[in-house]
């Protein structure tokens, strides 16, 4: 890359990846949840570019994009990794209303973050559409196991009582967490890419016509609330 | 020109704070003739970037009203020093950071404690806030004791240690230092630190708050944010730019410098307020909507919250911010992202649709591929590698460090600091005696034009005019005669070095 400006040549490396068979890539909007210092940015950024960082706490929301690959279809996930500051609630509506996937993520050495993991969970079945989103619990810092409070059986009983899929993840480690990303991948293509209308094609350059009508605008069906 | 005549007058009485006949002879005498304001080395040429600030005056203008409570002043000066004992004995409890009843705690420089009119704990900069409840409860009672006579309490002076109040309603800022600071410098501080927290939330929301909960406890929603308040306080001890209500500029040829102005120009879109394009703490250059202007102290608290937080870095930030000289009632929403991963360079969109993230993270691509056709995205980088100056290229052997500020475009520019005063203490000494020159050359009722001073370490000059604020540090073994001659060459310098030290030419959309 050297020289060359980072993000504008992405669109076309997509292209010449996928050359030879000519494979859709759908968008998919992605959001992370849950409280402050759970390990939201650290996912986000295994996610985004493998790699993990100690962060400072997440101002307002970050945007990342990760592509996943699938065997007939690629999906471009833009990932919303919300801050988990209480000042900060009152815009989050902006990040998960239209998503396809959310990611409820909890310390799994708080019980806290893993009760306030439940209160956004019924936080965002106020404004969900039943098949319409993919929702995911995520017990984080598995690596710190031994000062557990919350254990696997209880995120998996919340998670099946309430109908959500659930993974452990240590983003220090990155143990589980490309397989979460591809876990989430294949069910959202499975649940919602196949509905009419589930999700937009990506185009290469969908920023240049904001206003052309029927594009995927993730903040559609906002209505002014918060700050 | 209307409103420049309106200027004009006010800096007559605000920005000099010298006698209109005195200012003409020294215009006469002046190495520079016709430095007025707006003629000064660094002055913009068209118009100015920010709002036309009365600088230090114009921010502490609000607490000038009460300045007549001297008296009261001088009265509860021996109460404080009792007081101030009880404040310290009276917290037992112990923190997990810092023991707040130990003498560590107490000898700290400069403590600061926030607290809502209820007296609630809101932030401290050591020890921890539940610890620090029934201090800051009696702190609320003096503010109140005060006030029910009608009256506010400004500071108390006791055994060393200055207290400074500033009522802000919905909340009290205090601020205790050992330093040598002046009341006004220590004003100054918390109307900072008053700013940041009104940036989080905006004013309306705290009012509010406390409208609805007079008890609310306001760390909740502070929560994750403190290292901002932490980080500013330190950039006050360090930052000229807070001291003299102004920023720097990266050093960039003009050339370059427009290239990459007229660049975020085009790159705009309707709800696009600011553009700000930064290399670390300095202004690459400004892009503002016409007619509105950003106050320095809104940009410093943008400079903070970049400055101090890592999680720009990884993907594009989007974040609500209240620029409180501006507007106090609403928030913005900034697009933040950097340039590149590893580079320096943060673009700072600022826009009044919350709803309008892709249309400033398209503005960023547009401004990216314009910059790097044009070649001058290099020439950028290029200047990043040596962002200050050594004081060596004016070529005044004695002089060993500078401050100078163009009144008119808000810029200050400073060399980087010698050998002498490579470690952090020194470099806080040095600042420390700025701000002593600044104090008295800002003084409330008997302000100095021009200051030397000698001592062991070094001597000092300050200088203001209409145009200019200027300070200088020199050896200790130079003369007055010297040091007047150094002034006059470095103006000079200056003024030949200007179109790559400052931003000349500001653009609007």
């Amino acid at each position: 890359m050297g020289e060359t400006l980072p993000r504008v040549p992405k669109g076309a490396k997509l292209r010449s990846d996928t050359w030879s068979r000519p494979v859709r890539t759908l968008r998919v909007k992605m959001v992370l949840l849950g409280s402050s210092g759970v390990g939201k940015s650290s996912l986000a950024l295994r996610f985004g570019k493998d790699e993990f960082r100690t962060a400072s706490p997440t101002v307002g929301c970050a945007y990342l994009t990760r592509v996943v690959h699938l065997s007939d279809v690629t999906l471009r996930f833009e990932i919303w990794d919300t801050a988990g500051q209480e000042k900060y609630h009152s815009v989050t509506p902006l990040y998960y209303r239209g998503a396809h996937a959310a990611l409820l993520v909890y310390d799994l050495c708080k019980r806290e973050t893993f009760i306030r993991a439940q209160v956004w969970l019924k936080e965002l079945e106020k404004h969900y559409i039943p098949g319409s989103t993919v929702i995911w619990l995520v017990g984080n810092k598995g690596d710190l196991a031994q000062d557990r409070q919350v254990s696997v059986q209880e995120g998996q009983a919340l998670a099946n009582d309430r109908g959500l899929s659930f993974t452990e993840t240590s983003a220090l480690s990155g143990d589980q967490v490309s397989e979460l990303l591809q876990a989430i991948a294949h069910r959202v293509y499975e649940c919602i890419g196949a509905q009419q209308g589930g999700l937009s094609e990506w185009q290469e350059t969908p920023l240049v016509d904001l206003h052309r009508k029927g594009t995927f605008n993730p903040f559609a069906s906002c209505c002014k609330v918060g700050p | 020109m209307d409103g420049e005549a309106q200027r004009a007058t006010a800096s007559w009485e605000n920005g000099t704070l010298a006698p209109v006949d005195r200012l003409r002879f020294e215009r006469a005498d002046s190495p520079t003739p016709g430095l007025v304001e707006g003629t000064e080395p660094g002055a913009g040429q068209k118009s100015a970037m920010f709002v036309h600030a009365q600088s230090f005056e114009d921010l502490t203008a609000e607490a000038e009203g009460e300045a007549q409570r001297e008296a009261l002043l001088e009265k509860s000066e021996t109460d404080g020093a009792e007081e101030l004992e009880v404040l310290n004995i009276a917290s037992e409890s112990k923190s997990k950071e810092e023991d707040v009843s130990s003498e560590a705690w107490r000898s700290h420089r400069k403590h600061v404690f926030v607290l809502s009119e209820a007296g609630k704990p809101i932030y401290t900069r050591y020890g921890t806030e539940e610890a620090l409840s029934s201090t800051m409860g009696v702190m609320m009672a003096l503010v109140s004791f005060v006030e029910a006579e009608k009256n506010i309490i400004r500071s108390i002076h006791a055994d060393g240690c200055k207290v400074v109040f500033l009522t802000k309603s919905p909340l009290v800022l205090v601020g205790v230092s050992r330093t040598c600071q002046s009341d006004k410098e220590m004003l100054r501080e918390l109307q900072y630190i008053y700013y940041q927290i009104v940036s989080l939330l905006t004013l309306t929301q705290l009012n509010h708050i406390f409208q609805h909960k007079q008890n609310y406890d306001l760390r909740r929603l502070l929560a994750g944010s403190e290292y901002l308040t932490d980080n500013l306080l330190h950039r006050l001890d360090r930052d000229p730019g807070l001291l003299l209500s102004a920023v720097t500029c990266l050093p960039l040829a003009s050339s370059a410098r427009d290239v990459v102005s007229a660049s975020l120009q085009a790159a705009k879109a309707k709800s696009l307020v600011f553009s700000i394009l930064l290399a670390g703490d300095r202004l690459v250059t400004l892009v503002r909507k016409k007619d509105q202007f950003l106050h320095h102290i809104d940009l410093h608290l943008v400079f903070n919250l970049v400055g101090s937080s890592s999680s720009f870095r990884e993907g594009e930030g989007w974040t609500p911010i209240c620029l409180p000289k501006f507007n106090t009632a609403g928030f913005f929403h900034a697009h933040i992202s950097y340039l590149e991963p590893a580079s320096s360079l943060c673009l700072i969109l600022v826009s009044t649709d919350r709803e309008d993230f892709f249309n400033m993270s398209n503005c960023k691509q547009r401004f990216l591929e314009r910059l790097s056709k044009r070649s001058a995205y290099q020439a950028l980088k290029e200047a990043l590698k040596c962002p200050s100056y050594s004081v060596a290229q004016v070529g005044i052997p004695e002089l060993r460090h500078f401050l100078y500020k163009s009144k008119s475009s808000g810029l200050y520019t400073s060399p980087e600091f010698p050998v002498v005063y490579q470690s952090d203490e020194e470099q806080e000494r040095l600042m420390g005696l700025y701000q002593e020159l600044h104090s008295h050359l800002h003084h409330p009722t008997r302000p100095l034009r021009s200051f030397y001073r000698c001592s062991k370490t070094e001597n000092l000059l300050a200088w203001v005019t209409s145009g200019f604020e200027l300070y200088l540090c020199f050896s200790p073994l130079g003369t007055k005669a010297l040091a007047v001659a150094a002034a006059n060459k470095l103006m000079k310098w200056i003024r030949k070095e200007e179109d790559r030290l400052f931003i000349l030419s500001p653009l609007t959309y």
